[in-house]
């Protein structure tokens, strides 16, 4: 009896190959491909005046300098506006190569070929560059006074605006009996894989072919750009994601400069170039995100009840736009979480300043929403006095209120219409599993040691698995091997594994006979690509439908064989039987010769499909009219919107009372993602999700200067946590499923990152008494803030209070 | 601008996993080029070529070492071990069948550099605790997993380190 797999810790099926070494990435392949390295700009913004390459060619293994004037055609136009969207007012995109001018540190200028890295950085280093220097705008208070510029035509750096209402806030604030009005801030970090960026391309001119390798989350996307920009029939280019050393978003905004400039390079070269980013462009070449100033104002009633919500908030989007505003709309709808604002409005306002540009880095503006929100219920809460946690309950939508429908438009332009969850259960269990009720004498107990602790929380939703489309292909070899294919691609979510999982149990066959593959545009040229918390809700769906289809084929094929009905039939471990009576059964691998009658015999099994084997009916064709031969399967899936997954955290957090360092002493996970594929894999998910999250709240940050300099554009510097900052995550699951997908399946990609900023400001607060709303947070501006309110403090009293009791 | 000193060459052997490689190579070539590039064992990662990721942790003379911080010639006749040198997929070390155990990797980028690290630390502390698992990890970034699962590994490792020591009799399990 086969055993169900769906829902299984099934260990990984990567695995091995990654941990022996077996691993492709980018830079394993094209060992003889010639390298690329790029000239990038020093300057933040400046009018390029000329570029002397002459010193450059001289230099021994040169094979080509490029720069904008020797681009042609699509190459030489500006990179497309990937989104666009009615709000966008000024859509500005760069050149693959600077053309006049530079926006950020890091744009590139020039592209050296060289035939290795080394000389092409040799010959990188003697190109000159010549500027004419323009003002910077870096920051958003410098963007929004609108005195310098970023693009000329945009004028007060406002690349889209965007006003969304539900109700009359006007009204509802007017007749609040309390209101509050919070300045919030959150700064810029970004995804920084391990992996950076990196393009192989193979240029056959024989066959005028294009094969081009990426490290990037959508193959299909990245393929369809090139082939517009180099101005080849679709036919002619195939792209393949090789493994991939993680994404968490950066690698879904397509086609980056490089993307371009390398097979464009590869063609007019005739010979395979490599680009392989390092980690320096990785920090000022590729993107970021969080960046906001928020401002929240609140009526709510003596209860806590909220009556009017009015956010406004600004967006800081760097140099272009090539994403659009994903980032921002996302932060817009999904600011509300699990509650009923009544009436709500929000604004926003997305800023040029000449910084990185910014697309989605997990959690792609719901981690600033969500900090808005949550920072909002626990100024709530003070102000009346209440519990946090009930405050959050009395707002919370009710189960039989799903679907819920928040009245706004969602980043796919579908409704945002929430599909299930259950709010008050999800915190009933946050509060059992960290000791919600027991927290004040645990800190009656820290604070009789002289140690000052906080209890955090924070909750989100999260619209996961947006469309349009993912497809599956399963197909049975007549070995009884399973090839699976979909097309979005994978970064370490265990794609290979869980796709395996489904199709093993919708087709009845032993996971080891089932082999994925994703992201590849040969095996499944229609496909979105890997965000949004989309990989299992998708391509999850999509294989098993697949997968139904090849079962609903052999079923077919099997029940004419054994002469008895479609319905009498079972697959069991790659066997086709007669329910209840075993002996009469047929393998899969045979169904698959049968499905496909061949006149030439190439092995043993292949002579059992040939003509002359076997009986048939003389008045009908081999294949009949609505069959195709194999056994084979394709279907896609397409939800009419996305599906919304939740969770709930909270965090007890020590701040030392000298020298205010913060340390997370538990860190509490509730997390619904529906029907769970994978336990062991949804846990892994979370971790890293809380890490990432924990580095945004208390130690990422990009520190630019005010010309516009990365400061800290390593890993040196750029305080990305090791093991010895990131907690021990404890972790519950609710598991209501979506009744959206034939799986329930809701996303889990990137919830753990989501309210990790606000549960950590959230226990800051409640430990040290005042209110936190600037983040991420270190020791040195925890240091600060209490100084600047205990001389509050002294100003309001003369006489200074006990700092602890 | 510095003066190129191109051309110059020198030959360098190194033995990396048991077997001894000589290559002419530039006196600047990076070990952890030189190893994936020359010597094409692709396993070993380059993360940030600064020394502060681990990705491309190998073993120098039995010592965890960061081969993006060593020139090739730095490594002659210097015995080197990379993440192929440890198992093979049919027979896995027991570090890597402990990662694969305890889901102990995502997108397997920064792996082979803790592979390599904790082979070292188990070897010098075959029964660690947890806390010194943590510890023993904390100088290898791994932007997927949030280390948890990792520092379980560590714990795995040195345990089927122990059972594999562990000669069994008539076939019994140890």
């Amino acid at each position: 009896m086969t055993t169900r797999q769906f829902g299984q810790p099934v260990l990984r099926r990567e695995d091995p190959r990654l941990v022996t070494g077996n691993g492709r990435y980018l830079d394993d392949l094209g060992h003889t491909a010639y390298e690329a390295a790029f000239v990038r700009s020093p300057h933040a913004h400046a009018r390029i005046t000329d570029i002397d390459v002459e010193g450059a060619l001289d230099v021994e293994g040169v094979v080509a300098i490029f720069t904008h004037e020797d681009l042609e055609g699509p190459a030489a136009d500006r990179l497309p506006l990937l989104i666009p969207h009615p709000s966008i007012e000024a859509g500005r995109t760069g050149h693959a190569l600077a053309k006049d001018d530079v926006n950020h540190v890091g744009e590139a200028i020039a592209m050296v070929v060289a035939t290795n890295r080394y000389v092409a950085e040799d010959a990188a280093q003697r190109i000159v560059v010549s500027y004419e220097f323009l003002p910077p705008v870096v920051g958003i208070e410098n963007a929004r006074d609108g005195a310098n510029l970023v693009h000329d035509d945009a004028p007060g750096n406002v690349a889209a605006h965007l006003l969304q209402e539900v109700g009359d806030v006007e009204s509802a604030l007017a007749a609040a009996p309390h209101t509050l009005t919070l300045d919030l801030d959150i700064e810029r970090s970004a995804c920084t894989p391990m992996e950076g960026r990196g393009v192989l391309a193979q240029w056959d001119s024989d066959e005028q072919r294009l094969r081009l390798h990426s490290s990037t989350q959508t193959s299909t996307g990245v393929r369809a750009a090139v082939a517009a920009k180099l101005q080849l029939p679709l036919s002619q280019v195939e792209c393949i994601a090789p493994d991939v050393g993680g994404g968490f978003g950066v690698k879904i905004m397509h086609p980056w400069p490089e993307e371009v400039l390398v097979p464009w390079a590869a063609r007019r070269l005739d010979h395979d170039v490599k680009w392989t980013e390092d980690r320096r462009e990785h920090f000022t070449a590729s993107a970021h995100e969080r960046g906001q100033v928020q401002q929240v104002t609140v009526g709510f009633d003596d209860d806590g009840r909220l009556l009017g919500l009015d956010v406004r908030f600004w967006h800081d989007n760097g140099a272009y736009l090539p994403y659009g505003v994903i980032v921002p709309i996302i932060t817009a709808t999904q600011l509300l979480g699990p509650y009923k604002p009544q009436n709500y409005r929000v604004e926003f306002w997305s800023l040029y300043t000449n910084t990185a540009i910014v697309t989605p880095y997990r959690g792609a503006g719901r981690p600033q929403g969500c900090f808005a929100m949550e920072r909002t219920m626990d100024a709530i809460a003070a102000e009346l006095g209440l519990d946090r946690a009930e405050v959050r309950s009395r707002n919370f939508i009710q189960p039989e209120e799903m679907p819920f429908d928040q009245g706004l438009m969602f980043q796919d332009g579908r409704p945002l219409k929430y599909d299930s969850g259950d709010f008050p259960a999800s915190l009933a269990k946050l509060k059992a599993l960290v000791g919600w009720d027991d927290f004040a004498a645990y800190r009656e107990e820290a604070e009789s040691q002289g140690r000052k602790v906080g209890l955090g929380i924070g909750c989100y939703v999260e619209g996961t698995g947006v469309g349009p489309y993912e497809g599956g292909h399963v197909h049975v070899e007549t070995s009884g091997r399973v090839n699976v294919a979909t097309g979005l691609t994978t970064q370490g979510q265990g794609h290979q594994t869980i796709l395996a999982q489904i199709v093993a149990d919708e087709l009845g066959v032993s996971i080891d006979d089932v082999h994925v593959t994703t992201g590849d545009t040969r095996r499944m040229p229609y496909a979105v690509g890997t965000f949004a918390s989309r990989g299992a809700v998708m391509s999850g769906n999509a294989v098993a439908l697949a997968a139904r289809a090849v079962r609903a084929k052999a079923l077919r094929i099997a029940a004419d064989a054994l002469e008895v009905a479609e319905e009498d039939l079972q697959i069991e471990d790659g066997t086709i039987s007669v329910k209840g009576a075993p002996h009469a059964s047929i393998a899969l691998s045979t169904v698959a010769v049968m499905s496909n009658p061949l006149r030439y015999a190439f092995d043993e099994s292949a002579k059992a499909a040939t003509q002359f084997a076997g009986t048939f009916d003389p008045d009908k064709p081999p294949v009949a009219d609505d069959e195709e031969p194999g056994l084979e399967g394709k279907d896609f899936y397409s939800p009419t919107q996305a599906t919304f997954a939740n969770g709930m955290h909270a965090a007890i957090v020590e701040t030392d009372p000298v020298t205010a360092e913060i340390k997370i002493l538990r860190y509490c996970v509730i997390h619904d993602c529906g029907t769970v594929v994978n336990p062991m894999i949804v846990e892994g998910q979370v971790h890293g999700g809380v890490a990432q999250g924990v580095g945004g709240a208390l130690y990422e940050r990009m520190a630019y200067d005010e010309t516009g300099q990365l400061l800290n554009a390593s890993f040196m510097d750029f305080l990305m946590p090791y093991a010895s900052e990131i907690p021990h995550i404890e972790t519950d699951h609710l598991e209501t499923p979506s009744p959206l997908n034939p799986l329930g399946i809701k996303g889990a990609g990137e919830a753990g990152t989501i309210p990790v900023t606000a549960v950590i400001a959230s226990a800051i607060e409640d430990a040290e008494g005042f209110p936190i709303r600037s983040m991420p947070i270190s020791p040195h501006e925890l240091w600060d803030l209490r100084r600047a309110h205990a001389h509050a403090l002294e100003t309001v009293s003369p006489t200074p209070t006990e700092e602890s009791a | 601008m510095t003066d190129i000193d191109q051309g110059t060459t020198v030959d360098v052997t190194v033995t990396v996993n048991g077997i001894a490689h000589t290559r002419t190579v530039e006196p600047r070539r990076l070990l952890s080029d030189f190893i994936r590039h020359d010597l094409r064992l692709t396993g070993t990662h380059v993360g940030c070529e600064h020394g502060v990721c681990g990705a491309c942790t190998v073993l120098v003379d039995g010592k965890p070492m960061r081969s993006c911080l060593m020139f090739a010639v730095s490594a002659e006749d210097m015995e080197i071990t990379t993440v192929e040198g440890l198992g093979t997929q049919d027979a896995m070390g027991p570090v890597q069948q402990a990662f694969v155990e305890c889901h102990g990797l995502q997108c397997g980028f920064c792996t082979p550099g803790f592979v390599t690290t904790i082979t070292a630390f188990i070897e010098e502390n075959p029964d660690p605790t947890s806390e010194e698992a943590r510890e023993a990890i904390s100088g290898n970034l791994c932007r997927c997993t949030g280390y948890q699962n990792i520092c379980k590994a560590v714990l795995r490792a040195a345990e089927i380190n122990r059972e594999r020591a562990t000669p069994t009799e008539g076939g019994d399990p140890a």
